[in-house]
């Protein structure tokens, strides 16, 4: 039986009046692709930063791995194996693309050498011009990041969420900001590169298209709450989905 | 250029300039060999701040840890009669280096102004107690005698700066120029960069920038508070007006925008024109000075934010 | 009992004198995010100018009366508006838009270019304009003979304190400016010229430390160094109160005056070692100041 890697228990987090989640259980199993939907405001990005210890939840429990990680640090959920990528890209703007990825392979990765030795080194600079070539970024090494598209931005900072290889990954809405054009070229990309390292991913996500192409599940969140779970056609057909989510009554048009 | 070069190509600098300045000594005039004796040991402060800045810090209070090694060499020379250079160079860097980790906690959290100001505020105390402290010479301050090495006196006849003192000086500073240039390349100087650039990637990649903060803030403090002892040996004086008052950090953030923060030699080259300026404007401008210093200022961040160093790039063309 | 009502006038008016000479330093802040070094020159040169221009008026006419606040006043608003204008057109706004440390350094060059142009304008002698100061006699509070001028600046300065914050708070372009302080580019795309907001905001920014430096003259001799001592005083009181914050800027003069105060009654070494743990426990424990909002990140 696949292991349970990621389990949530009644998280609850308020801000203010505002009720960013309340009684939130989900749970990951390992090598799943999981797609997270619903309108801005829903909780979706509470959710990722209460996993990944950005923020510490009011009520309830994380376990990863079976272990209680409520209340740790960034660095320690990341240590334990869960990262991100952020809605924005969060890079060193003024590096450039094989800079950003020097340095996260060297301060971080499996490679990192010992602190009183120079970062650069042979096995640092391969991991981090094999990582550019996985994400298909290398014609753009030698460019600084605040000069790059927003669609390179997206996938560095995903690349750059990969290094270390954690054992789940969260992509907070990996393709916004993207033409519609290159989304799926990206989205692409991204499993691809994601089912070769064997990552469990919880993505994001407003395009419908999207999430019914590269997820085995979908949670659809709305006011901090679950309002479904499951397969995306079950979830994407779901009524009340429809309605506050996918943001059209059920046998209408869209509307624009 | 690869960085591995250039930490070899810094290396090896360092190493010619250090021979280059011991074989000198017989040439150089008394106030010559003074200047750069007082450069070293002021660049080194500047060397420090240097490492604030790839940090993206800037710290308005590093004259709190030039006050720190120079009245720690100054008291233990004083009060425990100990003449040894090293042994005061060790005790101002231990001395500094207490102070900071304990300060480090509150610092660590604070970023741009914030830092800048609490650091002022931290050296402002230290001068109100300085200068009001009998028993730490108040306004006055104290003389320290002339520094003995390993048990050999200089000659009593040579006067202050003996060949001791200054090879003393360069060597010390070489060393730990070498190591820091070192440091910078490494893991810990890299995650510098990450802090400066965007924190929160840096704790996403599981690295503590506070942490990180904090052994920079305590190898800065360490480094002015040697500068410092060099200074209270070469100049044979301490007082809280030239150490830890505020104008004495801002000359030091001064010197290291004149510098940039490009090579571990930037530091000492714009000391060494700082000082070589001051002499000779003190001399025939004394009311020009600071007017020269605020003009050079404003020209350097408006035409040449890398500092000096920016030049020398500039000049090479970039990464030939 | 009368120590007691001594301390709390002695600190009330030294918290005016600290509130007057910061106010200026902290709305600029608060505008433009500029933490100007310089405010300490436009204090020093509003006190030489506000002194030269007193002392030569009662040297033609020995028994001049309240002309010579007029001719204060005249000296802070000359000063405030040359010298305003030349640091913000002159120099600030080649620097708008770099990081904020870049733009303290910038003002603190051109504090180093002002200390040696004071030097070379009014030269090392000292200045001193006492008449002012003693135009509205003594007055007794509890049994203690205080000068009328020094307890005028309570009064003097809860007003200027009140009208600005008036102004920001109560009229049309004071709303306009916090739409600026808010965002700059949504402002701008609103059709607010924030290039003039800042100009603005600067000269008042700058008349108001000049007029610090002009109030100031007839307390203190006015020597070379007294800009120097002002500027770390005056961001102690503002980071105290908040950065940016008229409101804090009055509570942390309170709280410095009260604290220097004290010092100086019972253990007068201490006082500036107590004004600096003030404003180190504050950057400590809350860096955005008492009254100051911490900025939120979204990510």
């Amino acid at each position: 039986m696949p292991e349970v890697l990621l389990e949530t228990r009644g998280l609850g987090k308020r801000f203010g009046a505002v009720v960013a989640a309340e009684d939130v259980n989900v749970s990951v199993t390992a090598g799943e692709i999981v797609g997270v939907i619903g309108a801005n405001g829903a909780g979706k990005t509470t959710f990722c930063n209460m996993v990944t210890g950005y923020l510490t939840p009011d009520l309830g429990q994380i376990l990863f791995r079976g272990k209680d990680i409520t209340g740790c640090t960034v660095g320690q959920a990341t240590e334990a194996g869960i990262h991100r990528s952020f809605q924005i890209p969060q890079l060193f703007p003024g590096l450039t693309v094989y800079e950003n990825l020097l340095l996260a392979v060297g301060v971080f990765g499996h490679r990192r050498p010992p602190w009183w030795q120079p970062l650069v080194r042979p096995e640092v600079e391969n991991e981090a011009t094999a990582i550019m070539e996985r994400y298909r970024i290398a014609e753009s090494a030698t460019t600084r990041v605040d000069r790059l598209p927003q669609g390179v931005r997206k996938l560095l900072d995903i690349a750059m969420a990969m290094v270390g290889q954690p054992a789940m990954i969260l992509l907070d809405e990996p393709t916004s900001g993207i033409s519609t054009k290159e989304k799926f070229d990206v989205m692409g990309n991204v499993i691809d590169a994601l089912r070769k390292s064997a990552a469990t991913v919880l993505f994001v996500e407003h395009d419908m298209e999207v999430v019914g192409r590269y997820a085995d599940r979908v949670i659809a969140f709305r006011e901090g709450r679950v309002l479904a779970d499951g397969t995306p056609g079950v979830v994407l057909e779901d009524p009340a989905v429809i309605e506050h989510v996918v943001g059209r009554r059920p046998g209408r048009a869209p509307d624009a | 250029m690869t960085l591995l070069r250039r930490v070899r190509l810094t290396t090896a600098g360092i190493a010619v300039a250090t021979a280059a300045l011991l074989a000198l000594w017989p040439l150089l005039p008394a106030w010559a060999a003074h200047t750069v004796g007082v450069s070293l040991g002021g660049g080194l402060v500047v060397l420090g701040l240097l490492i604030l800045i790839r940090f993206g810090l800037v710290s308005f209070g590093q004259g709190l840890f030039f006050a720190i090694g120079g009245y720690a060499a100054a008291l233990a020379n004083q009060f425990l009669g100990i003449t040894d250079m090293l042994v005061l160079s060790v005790a101002g860097i231990a001395s500094a280096g207490a102070v900071a980790w304990a300060l480090g906690y509150i610092v660590r959290g604070h970023r741009g102004i914030f830092f800048a100001m609490l650091n002022l505020a931290f050296s402002m105390i230290l001068f109100g107690i300085l200068a009001k402290t009998v028993v730490l010479g108040s306004t006055d301050g104290f003389s320290v005698g002339v520094p003995t090495l390993l048990g050999f006196a200089p000659d009593p006849e040579a006067g202050r700066l003996t060949f001791m003192l200054f090879g003393y000086i360069v060597v010390f500073t070489a060393v730990v120029a070498w190591w820091v240039d070192r440091i910078l390349a490494s893991p810990i100087g890299y995650a510098g960069q990450g802090v400066r650039e965007n924190e929160l990637r840096l704790r996403y990649l599981g690295v503590s920038a506070r942490g990180a903060v904090h052994i920079a803030y305590i190898a800065a403090a360490k480094l002015a508070a040697l500068g410092g002892v060099f200074t209270v040996l070469l100049i044979g004086h301490v007082t809280p007006e030239d150490t830890a008052y505020w104008t004495k950090s801002g000359e030091f953030v001064f010197v290291a925008i004149l510098g940039g923060s490009g090579n571990v030699a930037a530091p000492f080259i714009a000391q060494t024109v700082f000082e070589l300026v001051r002499t000779f404007a003190l001399q025939y401008a004394p009311d020009a000075w600071q007017m020269l210093l605020g003009i050079t200022l404003l020209l350097v961040i408006l035409f040449l934010p890398g500092g000096l160093w920016s030049l020398a790039d500039r000049l090479r063309g970039r990464d030939a | 009992m009368i120590e007691l009502a001594a301390i709390v006038v002695d600190s009330l008016v030294y918290a005016s004198w600290l509130f007057i000479v910061s106010i200026g330093l902290t709305l600029i802040f608060g505008v433009m995010n500029v933490l100007n070094v310089a405010h300490g020159s436009l204090y020093a040169l509003g006190a030489y100018t506000a002194a030269w221009a007193v002392g030569m008026y009662v040297s033609g006419a020995p028994d001049a009366g309240f002309e010579l606040l007029a001719i204060m006043l005249v000296a802070a608003v000359v000063v405030g508006v040359v010298v305003g204008l030349l640091i913000e057109r002159g120099v600030l706004r080649w620097v708008y838009g770099r990081d904020e440390i870049v733009i303290v350094l910038a003002t603190y060059a051109v504090f180093l270019v002002l200390e040696d142009v004071m030097k070379l304008i009014f030269g090392p002698e000292s200045y001193i304009a006492f008449q002012p100061r003693f135009l509205f006699g003594t007055v007794s509070v509890a049994g203690i003979p205080y000068v009328g001028y020094d307890l005028l600046l309570v009064p003097v300065v809860a007003l200027i304190g009140l009208g600005i914050w008036a102004a920001i708070h109560r009229t049309r372009p004071g709303k306009l400016l916090i739409a600026v302080i808010h965002d700059r580019e949504i402002a701008a795309a609103l059709g607010i010229n924030v290039t003039r907001f800042f100009t603005v905001t600067f000269l008042c920014g700058a008349f108001l430390g000049a007029l610090g430096g002009a109030l100031s003259a007839p307390l203190i001799s006015v020597v070379p160094g007294i800009g120097v001592e002002l500027i770390v005083l005056a961001f102690a009181v503002v980071v105290i109160g908040g950065l940016g914050s008229v409101e804090g800027a009055a509570v942390g003069a309170l709280l410095v005056g009260l604290g220097r105060t004290a010092a100086v009654f019972f253990r007068p070494e201490l006082e500036l070692f107590v004004v600096f743990v003030v404003m180190t426990v504050v950057l400590a424990v809350r860096p955005e100041g008492l009254f100051g909002k911490p900025k939120a990140r979204r990510i």
